[in-house]
């Protein structure tokens, strides 16, 4: 497979350098723990309800967690929620009801003996993972009766703010032939830090990510998936302030694939780093366990800055992603490592050095499901060209042999894709990519040639940038714009108010039970 | 590419004044359009799409392209004649007044005629995430080939980025004294961007402290040099435009109001 004769000593010492530089923020992680996660524990437990108010639906887990000072928190809400079992016997609903009523105030309960609380919960912690166990072999199942797509997988993005109106997009373009669903979430949702409840029929750039929401398409996909007898996926996003929780809804509803990156939030949302980097560590601990793909985020390097001069930045941070993402006991399969077509059209051979970067991205990361993602950046309304650059797109995809290919849409820059634009795109990569089925195979680079030299100077970039910033440590780099150009303070962002110390018996049963045996 | 040549004029020594759609031909007419409609796809569906055309005032309407999207809905490709026809003198757009200069002509205007940096502040306001327009005109690197506001060193740049509320926005404008405050929209969704934009202007004439000569500045892809101007602001810029561009309106209206032009 490989074909650019890369030096692989320097690829193992890139290896080496993230791993470094990876270590001490973990550290920090292995330290700590959020209101997220906390409120994801409770939502593993099966308390995915919410309570209306004037302001609209607030999940059961955030008012329970908003209940709780910090110093109680440090336990774990699993230790008081234990306390608060073993004294009423009730099930979970039953007492997060009379907590948030105050006819149980969990302060004034007694800490209990470690054992009793693991003995407890010992029942609804299995319930819980027996149930994420159960669709993972569910969607292997499934998976395992339909074809697996030739070339790499057409994935579309659905985005209307309605998911009733999403599911009719999602089915029209699953019978153009796409293989994967995203639905993308409305504009902002990740900065919000509780996760929406129920059917939504309103939303801004895209649907709210709710667990109902999740349940109605995965629900329609398996139907359609039926009757096609081929196999849809589903993806959604877990990034944001809920990121935990939106990865243990995504295993709950049995979605495929989950945006994950260690470091988007960061320098793209503006969320605290420390949040972010204990709250990505949880959020892949769920969907390791769960089978589920994840799909990081390094083509935002190249939309906010010079794509042909910041490819070392998404080799870099894939390095790190990949680092974070093994820490949490993630396999390489479920590593989707994620890059774009970004270049400057107006670059000469720019084609070339995009099938170099893509090409290099596949070498190095040989197992890894890659994601590719389409142009954007050098689309401005002319529906005609931009359809010719997702062709180029599309060839560079299936040339190198991308396992994910978000297909770009003709009216990018214009509107959220109309029905016919999704049509068009689908239509296109459909052709190209039976017409290129083996074009891959049969190519072999210029030992010396300028693709080959350029996917070199890129490694070599790459090193010299990650040694660079090993020097720095991973926090002090982002704090001075190490990464997309965008400066981050360690306490600065959104969120760090939301990250505690954990206690020296801080219990999180689903740490214990899924967490890797690093 | 899709440059968008805005800065030009129509040129009449070279066409006549009353136009129409071009095909191969003057006068032709020819339009090309494609759609979506919500039916099956058959013979029925093909002679919905020729009267739905017609009915637009086409004539010679050939439908030249039908496939099934799914089982409800069909495409088309499909080609009519127009008889409408423009006169081009009677058009009258809305258009910064003042010549363009480059990088250094900026910068020398500032250092000669001001003789202080001028103050601008830049920012996605409301949940807009989309900083590609504001980067586009601040970031160092700048946009095809035009640096960006950070490089001019007679501009104190500040580039807020995403997700800033007016409210936090209007205090960096009094904080910093600015001269000027450009905001960036890109998700105009059900018209949002309008209520933010405004928004905005009210909140600043409500706050003390905001310097009366602040040249207030929209843009985004779904904003018009006209459009900003009836919301209140100075000038709006839309997709394409460079950072000298919106640089050289900063320092026209600047000289304008100090009456040094």
């Amino acid at each position: 497979m490989a074909k650019l004769n890369l030096d692989r000593d320097k690829v193992d010492v890139c290896r080496e350098l993230a791993s470094a530089l990876v270590h001490p923020v973990q550290k920090y992680i292995d330290l700590h723990s959020t209101v997220s996660i906390e409120r994801s524990v409770l939502r593993l437990m099966g308390l995915t309800g919410a309570l209306k108010d004037e302001n609209g639906n607030y999940p059961l887990a955030n008012l329970i967690v908003d209940k709780m000072d910090r110093r109680q928190l440090s336990l774990g809400i699993a230790t008081w929620i234990g306390a608060a079992k073993l004294k009423y016997d009730a099930p979970l609903e039953v007492l997060a009801t009379r907590i948030i009523q105050g006819k149980i105030n969990l302060a004034d309960l007694p800490e209990p003996p470690p054992e009793a609380i693991r003995k407890v919960l010992l029942s609804p912690v299995s319930e819980a993972i027996k149930r994420i166990d159960f669709n993972r072999k569910e969607r292997e199942r499934l998976r395992s009766r339909s074809p697996f797509p030739r070339g790499p997988m057409k994935y579309v993005i659905v985005a209307t703010g309605n998911i009733h109106e999403d599911v009719k997009q999602a089915i029209a373009a699953a019978q153009n032939g796409a293989d994967v669903i995203a639905v993308i979430r409305s504009t902002a949702q990740s900065l919000l830090d509780y996760v929406p409840h129920g059917a939504t029929t309103e939303g801004y750039g895209g649907t709210y990510a709710t667990q109902e929401n999740f349940k109605i398409m995965r629900s329609a996909l398996n139907d359609l998936s039926q009757k096609m007898n081929r196999y849809i996926r589903l993806c959604n996003y877990s990034s944001g302030l809920c990121m935990p929780e939106i990865a243990v809804m995504g295993a709950q509803e049995s979605l495929d694939f989950l945006l994950n990156d260690a470091m988007y939030g960061i320098l793209f949302r503006d969320i605290n780093m420390k949040r972010t980097f204990v709250d990505q560590f949880f959020s892949r601990v769920v969907t390791a366990r769960a089978g589920i793909v994840i799909q990081t985020g390094e083509d935002n390097y190249l939309t906010t800055a010079d794509a042909f001069n910041n490819h070392h930045q998404v080799l870099a941070s894939h390095f790190i992603n990949e680092q974070f993402a093994k820490n949490a006991g993630m396999r390489e399969e479920q590593i989707g490592l994620g890059h774009a077509f970004e270049m400057d059209p107006a670059i000469e051979d720019s084609f070339l050095f995009e099938v170099a970067m893509a090409e290099l991205v596949r070498d190095i990361f040989s197992r890894h499901p890659i994601k590719y993602m389409p142009p954007t950046l050098h689309k401005e309304g002319d529906i005609f060209f931009s359809h010719v650059l997702d062709a180029l797109f599309n060839l560079a995809g299936c040339m190198t042999n991308q396992a994910i290919q978000l297909l770009g849409m003709p009216t990018e820059a214009i509107h959220n894709p109309f029905l016919m634009d999704r049509f068009s795109s689908i239509k296109s990569a459909n052709y190209i990519f039976k017409a290129a089925s083996s074009l891959g195979e049969e190519i072999q680079f210029n030992a010396n040639g300028k693709l080959a030299r350029r996917a070199r100077t890129v490694l070599d970039q790459t090193h010299e940038y990650l040694l660079k910033i090993k020097d720095m440590g991973l926090m002090e780099s982002i704090e001075r714009g190490f990464f997309a150009e965008m400066p981050r303070p360690k306490d600065g962002g959104r969120g760090l108010d939301g990250v505690f110390q954990k206690a020296r018996r801080y219990y999180n049963p689903f740490l214990e039970k899924l967490g890797s045996s690093r | 590419m899709g440059f968008f040549h805005k800065k030009e004029e129509a040129n009449l020594e070279h066409h006549e004044p009353v136009i129409t759609a071009y095909g191969d031909q003057m006068n032709d007419g020819m339009v090309q359009m494609s759609f979506t409609l919500p039916t099956t796809c058959g013979l029925e569906s093909k002679e919905a799409a020729k009267l739905f055309v017609e009915k637009m005032g086409f004539e010679k309407v050939m439908v030249t392209h039908m496939e099934a999207i799914s089982d409800n809905f069909t495409f088309f490709v499909v080609y009519g004649k127009t008889n409408q026809h423009i006169d081009i003198r009677e058009i009258k757009v809305v258009r910064p007044e003042h010549p363009v200069f480059s990088f250094d002509e900026i910068n020398e205007v500032i250092e000669k005629k001001i003789g202080r940096k001028l103050v601008v502040v830049g920012a996605c306001i409301g949940s807009d995430a989309h900083t590609v327009g504001i980067d586009a005109i601040f970031n160092m690197k700048g946009f095809r080939h035009d640096w960006g506001f950070e490089r001019y060193p007679w501009l104190s740049a500040y580039n807020l980025r995403a997700q800033v509320a007016v409210e936090d926005l209007v205090q960096k404008v009094v904080a910093l004294n600015a001269d000027a405050v450009l905001i960036s929209r890109v998700v105009t969704q059900r018209d949002e961007h309008i209520i933010e934009l405004k928004k905005f202007l009210d909140l600043l004439k409500n706050t003390s402290g905001v310097s009366p000569h602040l040249i207030k500045i929209c843009g985004g892809p779904r904003i018009s040099f006209e459009d900003a101007i009836s919301w209140g602001y100075d000038a709006g810029f839309g997709p394409g435009t460079k950072p000298s561009e919106v640089a050289s309106f900063i320092v026209h209206e600047f000289l304008k109001r100090a009456g040094k032009n």
